[in-house]
């Protein structure tokens, strides 16, 4: 194997051999490029993360947390890493503007990983909330990160968090003070366009204080259609009797490789509502890892799943229940359609303290087709003995006589088909509380449902309705 | 009814485990440790066919290329493979003809026991083989079934009787290369027992071996192999103990069932190894490879277990269903206490059209205890309209005990329905406190709602079973109130 590097631009560097050991010989020879924004902290954690990566590789399908899911097709691609940040000039509104009528954001836009407003890299609101790059913040709230930062992720478990916490360059920093309710919803679009094979680690913290409310949406898009391999992980602290509603909505092209990991972290007597909505996507991996460490506090951790040709989604879901008088409810739902398919893994962890804890899981599949496959685990591990656990799966299609009893009334089969699955779907939709967000993502199912709604579009919330424009978007990478 | 009722009450009251005993009898056995000619001397003593000893010097050599699985949910010092004794026989001075011919220590340890074998034969109508110490001793109502053309036997007189069936179904539901104590087994396995039912035979009685390990440092490893021609059907039962000791037991045992076009095969264990001490120390390490395959349309296979002994258990009866519309059925309850581990399940593997699979597990972990469901259920592509439900319980007795539910479910047919739920509980202190105010004692007010809790997989069991696997319930929940 030629043991050379042709080093194209600054921090990119042409793959010539095997993935794991380009990361390394990058790792080793951009340090200066990736620490630049480091405190010691940081720059310590880092190094620690690379070793655990480097000890365990790419995970691989014989691991009992990545049965299911293979990353080979996705990791034999020659990708560059390390993308240079955006120019200062890149007008943000031409990069991205969110049509879902009358959705009023905050909105926080990533480009290949960076924090895109290069301009006002980070902001401070009246209200004491402060908004923007986590590279920024290392330098100008480092103790503010340096309590949060690593403390949640599991950099042991998965060696793509530790790959993360290795080598990402930015992200998304958001700090809520104690006692703001934040009243607009934030969101938060991470974008990749690269002319070449990406592979980018991007890295998001958000903090709330104690009796702090925040509404949080998730988007991930492309814009072109090379290679991409997105590892993303995001760190959630969630303080004393705060709150939090999350959505992660994910409309990616079939090229796309998506690897988001959340580690939520939440003290007593908080509340967490997350929600994952997968419509398209080459690899889909979801992980929510949620850990109850303070009493009652309480966790929904919601997911919809709806995948066709040779999509593949898995959805990880680790909770934790440490304290006592906790509550988690989970439910997720998935068509497979095609060739597709799909991984859920439920695993309810009840420690021996946590006494009068209440867990669900419910997870419902329908296939489709013969090719499509779900492999399903919901596991129950359990300490504690004053509990209350269940939980459920099902693999099955449509009921036959729910289609007959519609085709009888006149309604074709194919129409007939899509009723029955909106009405599956629309059990996990129902639960979003953004009354907005909800009544696109419902627009956006029956779309998908209808077969309107494949490609990845600009936007993940920016169907292709007649009566919404489509959001152009251009970069002129010659400036960078 | 009311009667049962009292004897329960007053063996929970005042029993241990009461098959502690150990028979002062003469024994033959291998050295210790273990090497290709300690598998060459089980062989040799056992007189066995060059094909045989050809079968077990294959898995030996293949199980020195594995290693001990560490996927289950069990925790254990590593086991000395070189410090066991491999093979451990009652000396036989000459053939015997008959019960009254069985050295009388042995038949007292059966009396013991509760298998009185002359008894049994006379009155139950259950046909037994014991094994003590991996060696079948006797066989009783050989002749009845004989009429039948129902074979019988141990597991030797069949490699020396019935060389053909041997040669053809051993190891073709569990190779000797499966996993790692399976190939152990198969290399050093020493007896067992070995049942065939002709074509349409409907066999008479329920047939039943009883497994029990004797002597110290000794490894027991015995094998079953049970097979249902076309339109046969057999009820199979399995029962073992072992005496206290301070040290750990390793048992690794085979079941294979094989059955043909039509046929049932119900198989119904009560597993009471000796568990170990109130304080962990001692008990059976016990792993355990059981596995059947519907081979023939319209044919099925049932498995109830009551798992309440051993320190570890590790087992997941399967089956395999290749034939289109047979059925697989997996009914457990597994107690543990104390220092127990188990780690118990069942697979179902749909090939074939129709077929339809049930598990109902019931777990019930006291004391320091754990206890895990694990399990899988798979439909492959051409196995349309497969039809699976999977219940799996879990009751918690005591706040230092777990209980765990591992399925592991895969689908690649769109026609198929497959159902999986559990629950995790405790018994409640409404349920407690209404039997209390009747005037039932607290232990056997739990007694009570675990056999109540059980019910549903007890009923599946034999009668001779049922009676005593409910007692076994009360006995290993003593001592777990509170």
């Amino acid at each position: 194997m030629p043991k050379q590097d042709v080093i194209m631009n600054v921090g990119i560097i042409q793959k010539t051999y095997d993935l794991q050991e380009y990361l390394k010989s990058v790792f080793d020879k951009m340090k200066h490029e990736i620490t630049k924004n480091d405190t010691a902290f940081i720059a310590e954690k880092r190094e620690k993360a690379f070793g655990l990566f480097n000890k365990a590789g790419f995970p691989h399908p014989a691991l009992e947390r990545w049965r299911g899911t293979d990353l080979s097709r996705a990791l034999n691609h020659e990708y560059s890493t390390l993308p240079e940040p955006p120019p200062a000039d890149l007008d943000i509104d031409k990069i991205f503007k969110c049509d879902v009528p009358h959705f009023e954001t905050l909105l926080v836009t990533q480009l290949n990983g960076w924090y895109a407003d290069r301009k006002n890299l980070i902001q401070v609101y009246p209200n004491g909330m402060i908004i923007g790059s986590l590279a920024e913040a290392f330098q100008k709230y480092p103790e503010l990160v340096e309590a949060h930062y690593g403390k949640y992720a599991d950099d042991k478990a998965e060696s793509l968090t530790a790959l993360n916490t290795a080598m990402s360059q930015d992200g998304i920093f958001i700090y809520i003070p104690d006692n703001v309710t934040v009243e607009q919803n934030i969101q938060m679009v991470n974008i990749t366009d690269f002319k070449q094979n990406l592979f980018l680690n991007t890295r998001n913290l958000v903090i709330l204080g104690e009796n702090s409310h925040l509404r949080l949406v998730q988007c991930d898009d492309s814009i072109n259609h090379d290679v991409t391999f997105i590892n993303t992980v995001t760190e959630v602290k969630i303080g004393r009797n705060s709150s939090l509603d999350h959505y992660k909505l994910q409309n990616k092209d079939d090229h796309t490789t998506l690897i988001n990991s959340m580690y939520f972290y939440q003290d007593e007597g908080s509340s967490l509502s997350t929600n994952a909505i997968s419509l398209n996507g080459g690899l889909i991996r979801n992980l929510s890892h949620v850990t109850l460490s303070g009493a009652h506090s309480s966790a929904d951790v919601y997911g919809l799943y709806l995948m066709d040709r040779h999509q593949h989604v898995d959805n990880q879901v680790y909770i934790n229940h440490v304290a006592p008088d906790c509550e988690s409810r989970e439910l997720f739902k998935g068509v497979l359609d095609d060739q597709a398919s799909g991984v859920f893994n439920g695993h309810i962890k009840v420690y021996r303290d946590a006494q009068r804890t209440n867990a669900f899981q419910t997870n419902k599949n329908i296939l489709l087709t013969d090719k499509a496959s779900i492999d399903t685990k919901p596991f129950l591990e359990i300490y504690a003995d004053d509990v209350k656990c269940s939980h459920g799966a099902t693999i099955g299609q449509l009921d036959a006589e729910a289609l007959f009893y519609i085709r009888s009334r006149g309604i074709s089969e194919s129409n007939a088909k899509i009723l029955l699955m909106y009405a599956f779907a629309a059990e996990v939709i129902n639960k979003i509380s953004i009354p907005e967000l909800r009544q696109r993502m419902d627009d956006m199912v029956k779309k998908r449902l209808r077969g309107e709604l494949s490609q990845c579009e600009q936007c993940v919330l920016n169907c292709s309705t007649q009566e919404h424009q489509k959001v152009s978007f251009v970069i002129d990478m010659s400036k960078i | 009814m009311e009667k049962d009722q009292n004897n329960i009450l007053e063996e929970v009251t005042n029993s241990d485990y009461k098959y502690g005993f150990y028979t002062d009898i003469e024994m033959d056995t291998a050295p210790v440790g273990l090497c290709e000619d300690t598998v060459r001397f089980i062989s040799a003593k056992k007189n066995e066919p060059e094909w045989m000893l050809e079968f077990r010097l294959k898995a030996y050599r293949h199980w020195l290329t594995l290693t001990e699985p560490t996927w289950a949910h069990l925790h254990h010092p590593p086991i000395q493979y070189q410090d066991i004794i491999f093979y451990a026989a009652p000396k036989r001075k000459k053939e015997l003809k008959s019960l009254d011919e069985v050295d009388p220590e042995l038949i007292e340890t059966f009396n013991k026991l509760g298998i009185s074998l002359d008894e049994q034969k006379k009155l139950s109508g259950v046909a037994v083989d014991a094994v003590i110490d991996s060696v079948s001793v006797k066989t009783t109502f050989s002749d009845t079934l004989s009429k039948y053309g129902v074979i019988f036997c141990s597991f030797s007189d069949a490699v020396q009787n019935h060389p053909d069936l041997v040669k053809q179904y051993m190891g073709s539901v569990v190779p000797s290369n499966d996993n790692f104590f399976a190939a152990l087994n198969s290399a050093v396995f020493s007896d067992g027992s070995f049942c065939y039912i002709p074509k349409g035979v409907r066999c008479p009685v329920e047939l039943s071996t009883y497994f029990r390990i004797n002597a110290a440092n000794t490894g027991q490893f015995e094998r079953t192999l049970i097979v249902a021609d076309e339109g046969a059907y057999v009820s199979y039962m399995e029962g073992c103990t072992a005496p206290m000791r301070d040290e750990n037991q390793l048992h690794a045992a085979i079941v294979e069932i094989v059955a043909m076009k039509d046929a049932e095969v119900k198989y119904s264990t009560v597993q009471n190894w000796y568990p170990g001490n109130k304080k962990g120390e001692g008990g059976i390490y016990n792993f355990v490879t059981k596995r059947g395959i519907c081979k023939g349309s319209h044919s099925k296979i049932s498995w109830t277990q009551v798992e309440t002994g051993s320190a570890i258990t590790w087992k997941y009866p399967s089956v395999v269903l290749m034939g289109d519309n047979s059925v697989g059925e997996f009914y457990s309850v597994a107690v543990t206490n104390n220092f127990q581990q188990a780690d118990t399940g069942s697979k179902m593997i749909h090939l074939g059209k129709n077929t339809k699979s049930t598990i109902i597990s019931k777990g019930i972990s006291a004391g320091q205890s754990n206890n895990s469901y694990r399990g899988l259920v798979k439909v492959i592509k051409r196995a349309e309209n497969a039809r699976n439900f999977s219940q799996c319980d879990s009751l918690l007795l005591g706040d230092k005990c777990g209980a765990h539910t591992y399925p592991y479910i895969k689908a690649e047919n769109h026609t198929s329905i497959i159902e999986h739920e559990a629950t995790t509980s405790k018994i409640s202190d409404d349920q407690l406190f209404y039997c209390k105010q009747r005037g039932i004692s607290s232990e056997s007010a739990i007694g009570l709602i675990v056999n109540g809790y059980a019910k549903e997989v007890l009923m599946h069991l034999p009668m001779e079973f049922a009676v005593e696997a409910q007692k076994l319930l009360a006995i290993s929940l003593e001592g777990s109130v509170g």
